[in-house]
């Protein structure tokens, strides 16, 4: 069988899967529909979270950005990881305790205010919203790959399914799904790098694979990591393993882009939701960890595959003739995630470091809209080059997603990998989804504008709430903003410039107030996002040289973070105190025991 | 189905509130030390020990810190359940 009917097959399966899931786990009340009854075992809570944490952007770029980034891109690795250790010591344990639903539940209660509420509301919308985008973005990518149908095709059969069982399952059927997504994403992603690892070092555990020696080759019991150094020098870029220094980024941006990614992740509100579904804080406690070794399963395999798959690219393509390039070059040739542009005619494909030519590639059209040729038989771009040695274009995405064709594994392990990615894209897509729907009908439905209503009512608002934030996903889908990127490191900062300060000042203090809450929020989100806007070229001739203290837009959340909680404990103690039942609120959070 | 809560004395929960942040502080630490210190300050010096093909900082970086993580929420679950155990907080069923 070829790759599309594998692929046809395999995936198929993975959706009856998910959809009878979803019929078998439907529910009938709010309790249900928001925290899937409160009855979720530790360890399936566990392997959702994993799901739920781990989007496209873990599964199909991550490695790929590792794999360019080198020793820089374990900003992804420490960030996303390290926030999830903030989560589970700093804010699941007692939210779980708290009660209640949503994180603006939390907000609006500890600060007894609906102004707060509200923030948090427009806030969790904001981030759930940018998230979802790029979710969707990737199934569309997944399928127009794989099955080659059109890139809107595949967005609308993403939006069919996750609109069905969210609509029916809410929470439940969520969380099911995401426990068989996750196994589905995990499976997908060892295959590949387990047999790569075996081929390139002849070791099965990619996570030692990579600091072994290469088996076969040229470069024969040389150290990979030694070898892709080298590699990096010969063609003229920064060491693979170095950190800092030339062409890296500098150790205080590093740090800053590491801090705010902690504690941006910390703040996602679709993994907080997560903690609210397990009967117990004890049960909190222990999903956290099975939560975290689950994800660690696939990040510390991430590594593995960007170094094996930069050696692969780099010994596969460089100095080869372009006319017996691999058949993965030419079939993803086609997607515009790989192009070639012979500078000095020679035929053969040259890798260096910098930019082959200006922008994204854009090819040659014909008046009959059939691509233009060029001599060695490559589709011709319209692309200004540029002036160094590079000719060759590789998207990131690629490193995962071509992968197993570049190993020249079988079929079946690449229409794996493209379930794979659809679990990871849709069980992120379902979470964010839920929480943009119980913000709307249970934060501000319910809790800010009509308080009187009935439960069914409220049932019904969440399933339409859901609905319609799958629509509007599915148009961003569609339609990406072309600023996506942006809003990208946008929503990673307000996070962490919003949510995080107040939740933890909210649990670890009695003291601060509403006043200073809303205070916090709003200057935090106020300074980041016009850091964001200012530095991201939206305003004009700002450039990399003028940023503070050599502080990045990725990494502003983290300055974003502590004027939150400067503001906020200098406002409260100007303020009139908490009042009474609040700070006992607060006192009960700390007993022990589930409150 | 859950428990009821024991009506604790005022200063037996903020000795259970104590131990709690104790805990916190000492794994916080552990986290900060994995994760800022070993894999991004002292990055460069580690680099040059080499433990099998690894340089010691970037395999911290991209792998030893993750492990480290895993563990400190481990241990947090477990010393927190000695600690409820403690104060008289049965388990769940």
């Amino acid at each position: 069988m070829d790759i599309q009917t594998w692929t046809y097959l395999i995936v198929g399966l993975s959706f009856a899967l998910y959809i009878g899931i979803a019929i078998a786990t439907r529910v009938r009340s709010t309790a249900g529909f928001y925290v899937a009854g409160q009855g979720v075992p530790a360890i399936f809570n566990g392997m959702a979270t994993g799901a739920d944490w781990m989007s496209a952007a873990s599964f199909i770029s991550m490695a790929g950005l590792i794999s360019f980034m080198g020793y820089t891109g374990s900003v992804y690795l420490i960030g996303w990881t390290g926030g999830y250790v903030l989560l589970a010591l700093l804010l699941a344990p007692y939210l779980r305790k708290f009660g209640k639903f949503t994180v603006p539940d939390f907000v609006g209660d500890r600060y007894y205010s609906n102004v707060a509420r509200f923030v948090a509301v427009i806030c969790a919308i904001f981030v759930s919203f940018t998230y979802v985008a790029g979710q969707m973005r990737g199934v569309g990518v997944v399928f127009s790959r794989f099955l080659e149908v059109d890139i809107n095709t595949g967005v609308i059969i993403g939006m069919v399914l996750v609109f069905f069982y969210a609509t029916l399952g809410g929470m439940k059927g969520i969380t099911y799904t995401q426990v068989a997504q996750y196994v589905v994403l995990i499976i997908a992603y060892l295959i590949p790098a387990i047999a790569i690892s075996y081929q390139m070092t002849g070791n099965v555990i990619p996570q030692i694979g990579f600091g072994s020696t290469i088996t076969t080759g040229e470069r024969a019991g040389v150290y990979l990591l030694e070898a892709i150094d080298q590699i990096h020098r010969d063609l003229g870029f920064p060491e693979y393993t170095g950190a800092f220094g030339p062409g890296n980024k500098s150790m205080i941006d590093v740090f800053a882009i590491t801090f705010a990614l902690m504690v941006g992740t910390a703040g996602l509100p679709h993994v907080i939701i997560r903690f609210y579904t397990v009967k117990s804080v004890r049960a909190a406690r222990w999903s956290a960890f099975w939560a975290l070794l689950f994800i660690g399963l696939l990040y510390t395999c991430a590594p593995a595959i960007a170094t094996f798959a930069r050696v692969n690219l780099i010994q596969t393509l460089h100095t080869k003739a372009y006319a017996e390039r691999p058949q993965w070059f030419k079939s993803w040739e086609r997607t515009g995630l790989i192009a070639w542009q012979d500078k000095n005619g020679d035929g053969l494909i040259q890798y260096a470091a910098g930019a082959p030519f200006v922008g994204k590639p854009e090819f040659e059209e014909s008046s009959s809209g059939e691509a233009v040729l060029g001599t060695f038989g490559e589709p011709r771009l319209k692309n200004v080059s540029t002036d160094n040695g590079n000719e060759l274009y590789v998207d990131r995405d690629i490193m995962v997603l071509a992968n197993p064709e570049i190993a020249n594994l079988p079929a079946w392990v690449v229409a794996l990998v493209a379930a794979g990615g659809l679990a990871a894209a849709l069980s992120t897509a379902a979470g964010l989804l839920l929480v943009i729907s119980s913000s709307v009908s249970h934060d501000l439905g319910k809790r800010i504008l009509n308080p009187n209503m009935t439960d069914r009512q409220e049932l019904k608002y969440a399933r339409f709430a859901a609905g319609g934030a799958v629509v509007i996903a599915g148009y961003f889908g569609i339609n990406p903003p072309g600023f996506v990127a942006q809003v990208v490191a946008f929503a990673f900062g307000l996070a962490a410039s919003s949510f995080f300060p107040v939740i933890i000042l909210g649990i670890f203090t009695k003291r601060t107030t509403r006043e200073g809450a809303i205070g916090g929020m709003l200057a935090g989100i106020l300074f980041t996002a016009g850091y964001i806007i200012y530095f991201k070229g939206f305003v004009s001739g700002a450039t990399a040289a003028d940023w503070w203290f050599g502080i990045s837009p990725e990494g502003i959340g983290t300055v974003g973070m502590v004027i939150n909680f400067v503001v906020a404990i200098v406002v409260s103690r100007f303020t009139a105190a908490p009042p009474l039942e609040v700070q006992q609120q607060v006192e009960r959070l700390r007993a022990p025991g589930d409150a | 189905m859950e428990q009821q809560p024991k009506q604790e004395s005022g200063s037996k929960t903020t000795e259970y509130w104590r131990s709690n942040l104790k805990i916190l502080g000492v794994l916080l630490s552990v986290w900060f030390f994995a994760g800022c210190v070993l894999s991004i300050f002292f990055v460069e010096k580690l680099n040059e020990i080499k433990m099998g093909g690894f340089p010691l900082g970037f395999w911290f970086a991209q792998q030893g810190t993750i492990y480290v993580f895993i563990v400190v929420i481990l241990v947090y679950a477990i010393l927190m359940e000695r600690l409820d155990r403690k104060h008289g907080v049965k388990e769940d069923k």
